[in-house]
């Protein structure tokens, strides 16, 4: 009898250790990332003169009312534009998903729905392939400068995001319920809400939720381009180098991250 | 009227699940279908309910071969045709309404399924097929508050509810204590009785079998063994089917569990 002593598998772990670090090293090496610079002496000290700029926070009542209006900017560029995008990306998503395949069901061929999944899949790809900057960069000299082109920016790539990740989505969730019901005559879209989305809800909405916190940060970037609302008054700001304002625009923007936080938890309770 | 002629099922690597059935069950009857694990029960009853195409030969459901038909008419015929399996196909945060009106999905239009969603539109249509079941309370609890054997006579609803001339019911009562089995394939039978409906299941409970069903067919390697009225079947037929079935196939392994979720950072 062949008794094998070693766990037969070792080897196979400990080769993909080795070309991992052989794939990492480089790619340290060309993004020419030393964390020693941080810590050196001429650097620290520029740091800290940046940073003691930023303190006290500004508080100007003038400001103040600035801030809250460029806020409730960014809440509307990243709400709307999420909105937007799940318009473009809830049809994709169906249209690029197998787990409705009526044909993977009984395994008769449909080259019709292959050749209508491979386009949907092929436009999310399209989609989401082109930063939201450059769309940002690119709308902004046609609705000019202002937050409709943040919100058109975020529902383009967005789109593309979450069509590509509901799919997904759809796909790795237990499909069980679903396939009893195609096998009981249902059409697809009456699987879907009857036998897909209840196993797949709470997934879907805590990533768009999550999508939401990234479209808050994303408007913000793109207000540098001129999109409005936070990172709009933060390129004045620092062009001005006005730090206390600055902070105080960071301030907001972390409270933002932490309300997403709390809706994305609270929502998860309701659907779980 | 169920027929099928020298029917073959080949799966990957060239086993044959079926070979060469041949077989007709008139409207109306009660067959319960037993054999050792790995005999083809399931694929069976999956070839018998349209949802699995054989390799060779032919299935005929009122004379007609469901796979030459186009895909809307095969799912019309597939909503007329309502199932039943060991581990109930229900989604765990769904409402116990929802999911007995989703028995309906392939009769109703797609405005009354989404707009059910909404609001469930037939509520006494659900508590009527719920209350013979002991179950009318739970009718807007959540399906994971309730237990194994109350989710299968939740399935039993939704199979009453869609009110199918046809019910194929694959092993329905092996995960159930056996009070609770026999009182579902008791509700089964007379439910088929009472509308005059086709009954087809496969048991593991060779005296439900032999007790609750008027025609018993033995499957062992894919071939039927045996087939003929429960009354006529002897405990020496039964002894054989079962004889010198290796003790690892005997062992029940979950038809597929369900794959981890992925986390996804984008």
């Amino acid at each position: 009898m062949n008794t094998v002593a070693r766990d037969p598998v070792a080897r196979g772990r400990a080769t993909a250790l080795v070309l991992g670090v052989c794939v990492l090293w480089p790619l340290l090496q060309i993004a020419e990332f030393n964390p020693a610079a941080l810590f050196a002496p001429g650097n620290l000290a520029t740091l800290g003169g940046f940073l003691s700029t930023f303190l006290p926070p500004a508080t100007e009542a003038d400001f103040l009312g600035l801030l809250a209006a460029a806020t409730l900017d960014t809440l509307a560029i990243a709400t709307v534009g999420i909105a937007l995008a799940m318009l473009i990306a809830v049809p994709l998503a169906l249209l690029s998903t197998r787990s409705l395949s009526v044909g993977r069901l009984d395994g008769r061929l449909r080259p019709f729905s292959e050749a209508v999944r491979l386009f949907a899949r092929g436009l999310t790809l399209v989609l989401r392939g082109v930063p939201e900057l450059v769309w940002a960069l690119v709308f902004v000299r046609i609705f000019g400068l202002g937050p409709a082109a943040g919100v058109a920016a975020l529902a383009i790539t967005y789109g593309g995001m979450l069509a590509k990740v509901y799919a997904e989505i759809l796909e790795s969730t237990d499909l069980t319920p679903t396939r009893a019901l195609l096998a009981a005559g249902s059409g697809r879209l009456g699987a879907l809400g009857y036998g897909l989305l209840p196993v797949a809800s709470d997934e879907l909405v805590s990533y768009t939720v999550y999508r939401w916190e990234c479209a808050v940060r994303a408007s913000v970037v793109m207000g540098f381009v001129g999109a409005g609302g936070l990172g709009q008054l933060m390129d004045q700001s620092m062009k001005m180098l006005n730090g206390g304002e600055a902070c105080s625009i960071l301030i907001a923007f972390l409270l933002l991250v932490m309300a997403a936080d709390a809706l994305s938890a609270w929502l998860r309770r309701q659907v779980c | 009227m169920i027929s099928l002629s020298a029917v073959c099922v080949a799966h990957a690597r060239g086993r044959l699940a079926l070979d060469g059935i041949d077989l007709s069950v008139t409207a109306g009857e009660r067959v319960a279908v037993i054999g050792p694990s790995g005999a083809g029960k399931t694929t069976l009853l999956r070839v018998i309910g349209a949802s699995l195409r054989p390799t060779v030969g032919q299935l005929r459901i009122d004379g007609v071969d469901p796979w030459s038909l186009n895909g809307r008419a095969l799912q019309g015929l597939r909503s007329r045709i309502g199932k039943m399996h060991q581990a109930p196909p229900i989604p765990p945060r769904q409402r116990v309404v929802t999911a007995v009106l989703a028995g309906r999905l392939g009769q109703w239009p797609l405005w009354r399924a989404v707009a059910s969603l909404v609001y469930p539109l037939d509520i006494a249509g659900a508590r009527a097929v719920l209350e013979p079941l002991g179950l009318a309370d739970r009718l807007f609890d959540r399906c994971d508050q309730l237990s194994g054997g109350q989710l299968q006579r939740v399935a039993l609803a939704r199979l009453f509810y869609q009110q199918p001339q046809l019910v194929l019911a694959d092993e329905p009562v092996s995960a159930l204590d056996p009070a609770l089995a026999r009182s579902v394939a008791v509700a089964l039978n007379e439910d088929a009785k009472q509308r005059g409906v086709t009954l087809i299941a496969s048991l593991h409970a060779v005296d439900l079998a032999l007790s609750e069903f008027s025609r018993v067919i033995g499957l062992r390697d894919g071939r039927v063994a045996f087939d003929r009225p429960a009354a006529q079947l002897g405990p020496a037929e039964i002894d054989a089917l079962y004889a010198g079935a290796p003790v690892s196939e005997v062992v029940e392994t979950p038809e597929s569990a369900p794959r981890p979720r992925l986390t996804r950072c984008a």
